[in-house]
């Protein structure tokens, strides 16, 4: 059985291709009649940290499952560098809600975020000391440090945010996707991860990120979709002044 | 008290089982810890009863039991694969389904079977009948076991905390418990010829549940529970040599003695955290 887990295998990327390109993504729960997405058209260009932003149930976190591969499109494509989904696994990080882990899991914060390392190592390599060097470097700057040795249900919730950030950032991906980086997080986490994210524009790197939070939308983001219903209704770059890349086509069909 | 302890192992008989126990243990234990961790108690006990069948029909047809037994465990792992794929009944519904089925259906044959001597060792397990040939399969099966889950460990780690994450890397999360599931029906057939079909998933789960009770690590778990194994062989290998009670009994309930002792040790340790 031939089992391709990433390893060192880069894909290239298609040269001027936005980050994340979809057209007319369109996705259906298996069991489900209405469409979760209805072909959602947007494109992120590389660089910017984009919100997605709406009601519980609007399509946020399905848009991401989407792009991270963990759904099948019914319809429309799904382009990530000009590539398919899955076509570079080292690319595309994704942070899922805190809900898809099981934290009673016996193991230590720095062994969650060490797994971030994975996808470049592949099947039978173990982590080496490179490897470990970065862990430590991400638990240092979200401020994780002390707690690394710790199993991971003993941190607090925004702890457990933070850990996962960690293993997002220390994968060293191009496109982030965040499913809410900041759901249920206290204010002293909200403003480490705030900075992360400040950090990543810095970069050049990708991210997309679902929020509730709209309060500071403006100030952390360069471009804002909205959706509902599954439907992208608006969207919109909250300072038109700031460089946000080379395209940004838009477009929405019912 | 040296002869005490010794006197038991001049019998090659008691060599043998002595060492298929030490093996099946730590086998069954360092797998338990997934099965515990993972919720998969159900499916370990289901595929020791489905194993029923296959050992009968070899043992009517004169070919070998342990052929049996790993045919019928392997078909059932796939059937539960593939039932619990599809999501048109709940996993845990349509293994109760499956698994009374079978283990019906090697009740059925059994009692068509006239001696049922040889047939209660296959229930209740009889370790001190374990031949030297049976005990290369089980090492055999032993050292592949542990190999894939010492190889693998890392894959098997995070596809158990966190699938959805597992899935985005490229790892097939639902492969992994496939093949967690191959690997299940294997040990359990071994574990089989110690304690018998009815108290193997004994031998999976009261170790481990016992070591996830004082450790949160997973090799560490993986190395309490192994050590909790074999010494309910050993005590149990005793108590059978010296007392004649039923090996497979005696090795269970040395498990649970093991736990309760856990249970205490974790009672504590949280009362004073708490004090």
């Amino acid at each position: 059985m031939h089992i391709p887990y990433s390893g060192r295998h880069y894909t290239d990327i298609v040269a001027g291709a936005a980050a994340l390109a979809l057209d007319g993504l369109t996705v259906v729960y298996p069991g489900s009649s209405e469409p979760a997405l209805r072909t959602v058209s947007l494109s992120v260009p590389a660089g910017v940290r984009a919100a997605l932003v709406g009601a519980n149930g609007s399509g946020k976190s399905t848009l991401l499952k989407a792009v991270a591969g963990l759904l099948r499109p019914q319809a429309g494509t799904i382009r990530i560098y000009g590539r398919p989904v899955g076509a570079c696994h080292h690319r595309v990080a994704y942070l899922p809600q805190r809900g898809e882990v099981d934290w009673r899991f016996p193991v230590t914060v720095a062994r969650l975020v060490l797994a971030g390392r994975y996808v470049h190592l592949g099947w039978l390599r173990r982590p080496r000391a490179d490897d470990r060097r970065r862990v430590a470097a991400v638990l240092e700057q979200l401020g994780l440090s002390d707690l690394a040795h710790r199993q991971i249900s003993q941190l607090s919730g925004g702890q457990q945010q933070r850990a996962l950030l960690a293993r997002a950032l220390v994968q060293e991906a191009d496109l982030l996707l965040l499913d809410e980086p900041l759901s249920a997080v206290d204010a002293a986490s909200r403003q480490i991860i705030a900075r992360a994210l400040d950090g990543l524009r810095h970069q050049g790197k990708t991210a997309l990120v679902a929020t509730h939070h709209l309060d500071r939308l403006d100030e952390e983001f360069d471009l804002v979709f909205t959706l509902d219903e599954g439907v992208l209704q608006r969207s919109y770059r909250p300072l038109p002044g700031r460089e946000a890349g080379n395209l940004l086509s838009i477009s929405s069909s019912q | 008290m040296i002869d005490w302890l010794l006197e038991p192992f001049r019998f090659s008989f008691m060599q043998t089982g002595l060492a298929a126990a030490v093996l099946v243990g730590i086998t069954c234990a360092v797998l338990g810890a997934y099965v515990v961790l993972r919720r998969m108690a159900f499916i370990g006990d289901a595929l020791a009863h489905t194993v029923l069948p296959g050992l009968v029909v070899a043992y009517l047809g004169g070919w070998s039991l342990f052929g049996g037994a790993i045919v019928a465990g392997l078909l059932t792992a796939l059937g539960i694969g593939w039932v619990s794929r599809r999501g048109l009944v709940r996993e845990d519904t349509a293994i109760g389904v499956l698994f009374t089925a079978m283990f019906a259906l090697g009740i059925l044959l059994m009692s068509r079977v006239n001696s049922f001597r040889d047939l209660s060792h296959i229930l209740f397990g009889n370790i001190l009948g374990v031949r030297p040939s049976d005990l290369w399969l089980i090492g055999a099966i032993a050292a592949g076991v542990l190999l894939t889950l010492f190889l693998l460990h890392k894959e098997l780690e995070l596809t158990s905390y966190d699938p959805t994450y597992a899935e985005v890397i490229g790892l097939k999360a639902d492969r992994l418990r496939f093949l967690l599931l191959i690997l299940l029906a294997l040990t359990v057939v071994t574990c089989i010829q110690v304690v018998g079909v009815i108290l193997t998933s004994a031998l999976l789960v009261t170790p481990a549940a016992a070591a996830a009770l004082l450790t949160n690590r997973l090799p560490q778990m993986m190395v309490l529970a192994a050590l909790i194994a074999v010494a309910s062989a050993l005590v149990g290998l005793y108590a059978s040599y010296y007392a004649d009670v039923a090996s497979g009994a005696a090795i269970v309930l040395t498990c649970t003695a093991c736990f309760g002792f856990a249970w205490a040790i974790h009672a504590v340790r949280t009362r004073r955290t708490l004090a």
